[in-house]
């Protein structure tokens, strides 16, 4: 397949772009429309909205997760918030504010278009999800509340206590589930996709394997959507939980669709430092805490007093320090920088002083006790359980850790990648948030391109295939994917070598967070070029997976994630290397200013990398597509 | 700083498949940080079984903060495990001490049937919810999030409730294996809203009878308060059963208002 990278942007003024396409789409008649097939894989935020929408306007819809039922989809995990345009505070918001912080946020590597359009849709959310019950925090008159969130200058944060994510999500999967009990999605608990499935340069269909019974299966539809979250976990320790993984959106990069900017991975400034080597995954305490926690270390690196008996002379504010405008507040990246800068000088704190502290006293003695409990009470109980600390008592640690990625499958306009009939929603693609989210902005992205936008850019690609007969799953290309898969899965199970799928897991991890983590360097990332293909071919050789391919086997499942994490793993250092410059959540040490901030490229740069699979990650091709900047002028991203 | 627990005794009921009958089998944990989660414990034993060439222990968990509902251990014959108002996956080896016995077994309801060793299948759940676990708001119809305003307080009960996990702890530890607390926490989280009046009676009604069809019977034991991770108030009970009667007595399902 050639690729064609058009991003299909309608013409027009900024404001007008989406307005437009809207009224010139083509439209399927509604008792049309239940001859149309939709598959949906994932029911997070963004597939659960896509497949109750779809299904309420009367599209045959078939839903797939691995998961046991889909109101556990990774989104249930967000804590602090979902941003909207509603200006409810009467503090200067607006469509166009978003927009311009979203842009600015993404360090000015996003398309203008998708993010105007997400800003103008944002305020539908809000509607949306409180008309299904969503129990959003409310100020004593009744009306909504909110708050604000890093990046941002305005409060347009709603939030449902420290659970957000769960209650969204919920208000989703509800819809989701009604759709399943009036007959007209047919929901695939515990089902992985193990391929995507193309004849004739469209998307046809894909193949899923059982995870109770091991039975590979495929399943043809019109279109398909790819809503199957981020792939953060390829650094082993992240904020994810354990089942996230890249493999949907590998499959289909494999299959022909473009892979875009693998290297934008996000760092959360605020997550609990690890404490022990048989860790399993960070904590991450909600952004949220910020508004009112202050991030400070001490200034003589042999501190050994208890963090209340350190004086405030001998304390380093660094947020406030570094970035007076936005103190505490500053964007994600910049925030994680400044951490990381004060723990490689010695000033970290904890018993691993690996950490900074993130400091409450402040905000009790000034809002008392009762107040900080009210808008944080759960997330310090969570704090005190993991850590064994109380936070009301001794500051938080805190550190950054792998939180959410950028990159992800290339989509146009209608979030439809280079392969026709194939989309992708959510955080499996890489439309909106540039080289860096801004916080609470990837639950407003998910519900938007669900509810908002998908429902409208399907139609416009399924009328004119009204009556045409589509291949079915006896077709030779899905007997040929389902048969490989089948081989891939019995062949891990046949290596019977010594090591498990987590440790290969642990070392690739290893090698991505030390040379395509916080901060790469060229040399870095050839290094990791040179030990990622000799590890790799180690795991196709001493894997080891104990059971059968034919039963409820969980070492299995973790055997191909870890397959395609290496692969994804070799990607993301290659584009981390070609991308010579420093953007958002990719930071390049050769590239930065005398300060010690991002320094970005706008000459060579101001593109989307997307990648073309060749059958060797190593030798992927890089194709680019322009971004014009024509409603907000490209300037240095300042934060000061 | 860490300590070390050392010489556990772990006791694992293990399964190969929903009908084998299923037997316990005794592990040594030697040794194992009492920073790790418990979840954690059994990530190290897995590994421990698989360089032994054995089958690892299958046991379901995602989030491993609490959140996602899917971890569900019964430990030493309390679900999810001795610490209050915690999922499995939050609690921590540092609630145990060296040479302690763990029996660790899966949810046991007829309503869950084992699918491999800790591992339950909970889809029951989702019938409850899919039977009328929703408020009908077709997308883009939306008014204004700001028409109607909620008082705090009952936003705030809607929340309490609406925090449910979906763990099925509750069902696990009830002697009946009824579901009372968790389809009674559903209910109150959409007929406390005013958004969720319409609807209110028919979903009432719905709901429990699909509960019923599932589960056991509620005879007020309360266990499953005791057990639930997030504190649901076995008072969304009364308020289901005082709906589903209301419904019942004035026909109410089909009028459905107040
Ligand atoms: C701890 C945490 C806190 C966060 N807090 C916030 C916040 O406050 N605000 C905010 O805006 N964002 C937040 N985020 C980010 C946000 O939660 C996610 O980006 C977003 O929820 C992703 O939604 P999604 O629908 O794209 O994917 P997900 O919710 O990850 O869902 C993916 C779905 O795909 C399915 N799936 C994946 N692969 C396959 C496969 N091969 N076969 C079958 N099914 C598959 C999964 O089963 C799942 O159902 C947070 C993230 C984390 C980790
Ligand atoms: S009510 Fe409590 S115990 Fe029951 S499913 Fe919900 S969270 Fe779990
Ligand atoms: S693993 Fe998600 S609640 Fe325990």
């Amino acid at each position: 397949m050639t690729i064609t990278f058009n991003s299909k942007i309608p013409a027009g003024a900024i404001g007008d772009k989406w307005a437009t396409y809207k009224e010139d789409a083509k439209l399927v008649a509604p008792g049309n429309k239940r001859k149309f097939k939709v598959i949906v894989v994932g029911t997070g935020l963004a597939g659960a909205s896509a497949a109750a929408t779809m299904a309420e306007l009367g599209y045959q819809v078939d839903v797939f997760t691995f998961h046991d039922s889909p109101r556990r989809a990774h989104s249930i995990a967000a804590q602090g918030g979902i941003n909207a345009a509603k200006n409810y505070q009467g503090d200067g918001d607006s469509v166009h504010r978003l927009f311009y912080d979203t842009i600015k946020g993404g360090d000015f590597r996003s398309r203008e278009s998708n993010v105007h359009r997400l800003a103008e849709v944002s305020v539908n959310i809000i509607d949306q999800m409180v008309a299904q019950g969503v129990p959003f925090a409310r100020e004593y008159g009744g009306l909504l509340d909110n708050r604000s969130f890093g990046g941002a200058q305005v409060s347009r944060t709603f939030y449902a206590r420290g659970q957000t994510g769960q209650q969204l999500l919920l208000g989703a999967y509800q819809q989701l589930a009604r759709q399943i009990g009036l007959g007209n999605v047919r929901m695939f608990n515990r089902t992985e996709l193990v391929d995507v499935v193309t004849v004739d340069d469209r998307c046809a269909g894909i193949v899923t394997r059982d995870l109770v019974n091991g039975e590979v299966v495929s399943h043809a539809a019109h279109a398909v959507v790819m809503a199957t979250g981020g792939y953060g976990n390829v650094f082993y320790l992240s904020t994810n939980a354990m089942a996230c993984n890249v493999t949907a959106a590998w499959r289909a990069h494999r299959k022909g669709a473009a892979f875009a900017n693998p290297c934008y991975t996000q760092i959360h400034p605020t997550c609990i430092p690890q404490s022990d080597p048989t860790q399993s995954k960070l904590t991450l305490m909600s952004e949220s805490l910020r508004n009112d926690g202050r991030v400070w270390v001490p200034t003589n690196a042999d501190e050994s007093r208890s963090a209340d008996q350190v004086p405030e002379a001998e304390r380093d504010y660094i947020l406030e320090r570094l970035y007076p405008s936005y103190g505490n507040l500053a964007p994600r990246d910049v925030s994680s920088r400044a951490a990381k800068r004060a723990v490689d000088a010695g000033l970290g704190v904890g018993p691993l002083k690996n950490g900074v502290y993130l400091d409450f006293s402040d905000a009790v003695n000034r809002l008392g006790k009762d107040v900080v409990e009210e808008r944080y009470g759960n997330l310090f109980q969570m704090y005190e359980r993991i850590a064994g600390e109380n936070p009301y008592d001794v500051p938080m640690r805190i550190y950054p850790a792998t939180h959410y990625t950028m990159g992800g499958l290339w989509v146009d306009y209608e979030l439809m990648t280079n392969i026709p009939g194939l989309y992708a929603a959510g955080e499996a693609n890489f439309s909106d948030h540039g080289a860096n989210r801004l916080g609470a902005s990837a639950l407003m992205q998910g519900l938007a391109d669900g509810y908002f936008v998908l429902p409208y850019t399907i139609g416009n690609y399924l009328a004119p295939m009204l009556n045409k007969p589509i291949p079915g799953t006896d077709h030779p290309a899905f007997k040929e994917a389902e048969l490989a898969a089948a081989a891939r899965y019995q062949g891990y199970v046949d290596i019977k070598g010594s090591r498990s799928p987590d440790y290969f897991h642990r070392e690739v991890g290893r090698i991505i967070w030390d040379y395509c983590g916080m901060e790469r360097t060229q040399q870095g990332l050839e290094k990791a070029l040179s030990e990622l293909p000799a590890l790799y071919e180690e795991f196709q050789k001493d894997l080891r997976v104990t059971g059968d391919a034919e039963s409820m086997n969980q070492t299995l499942e973790k055997a191909g994630r870890v397959d395609d994490f290496f692969q994804l793993g070799m990607l993301m250092c290659r584009d981390a290397l070609e991308r010579e410059e420093s953007c958002g959540g990719h930071f390049r040490a050769e590239y930065q200013t005398d300060e010690g901030e991002a320094l970005r490229n706008d000459e060579d740069f101001a593109h989307v990398a997307a990648w073309e699979w060749t059958g060797d990650p190593t030798k992927s091709i890089r194709h680019s597509e322009e971004l014009n900047f024509e409603a907000i002028h490209l300037a240095t991203r300042s934060y000061k | 700083m860490s300590n070390h627990l050392k010489n556990l005794k772990l006791k694992i009921w293990r399964q190969s498949g929903p009908t084998d009958s299923g037997h316990f089998e005794n592990y040594v944990m030697d040794e194992i940080s009492d920073e790790a989660s418990f979840l954690e414990m059994l990530d190290v034993l897995n590994e421990g079984l698989i360089g032994e060439n054995k089958l690892p222990v299958v046991f379901d968990h995602d989030c491993r903060e609490g959140i996602c509902g899917t971890c569900s251990l019964m430990i030493n014959g309390q679900a999810h495990g001795p610490e209050r108002s915690t999922a499995t996956c939050q609690l921590h080896m540092r609630k145990f001490k060296s040479g302690d016995e763990i029996v660790i077994e899966p949810w046991r309801a007829s309503a869950f049937p084992i699918i491999k060793d800790l591992m339950v299948d909970r889809s029951a759940f989702d019938r409850i919810i899919e039977s009328g676990g929703f408020i009908t708001a077709p997308t883009g119809g939306a008014p204004d999030a700001n028409l109607i305003p909620i008082p705090k307080t009952v936003a705030d009960a809607a929340m309490d409730a609406s925090q449910c996990i979906g763990c099925g702890a509750c069902v696990a530890a009830c002697p009946n294996g009824a579901a009372n607390l968790f389809t009674g926490a559903k209910i109150a989280h959409l007929n406390l809203l005013p958004q969720g009046q319409a609807e209110r009676f028919k979903r009432t009604e719905a709901m429990v009878e699909t509960m019923d069809e599932y589960f056991g019977s509620c005879t007020n034991h309360g266990e499953c308060e005791a057990a639930c991770p997030k504190e649901i108030s076995i008072d969304v009970i009364a308020l289901m059963n005082k709906d589903y009667r209301k419904s019942k007595l004035k026909n109410r399902k089909e009028i459905s208002r107040t």
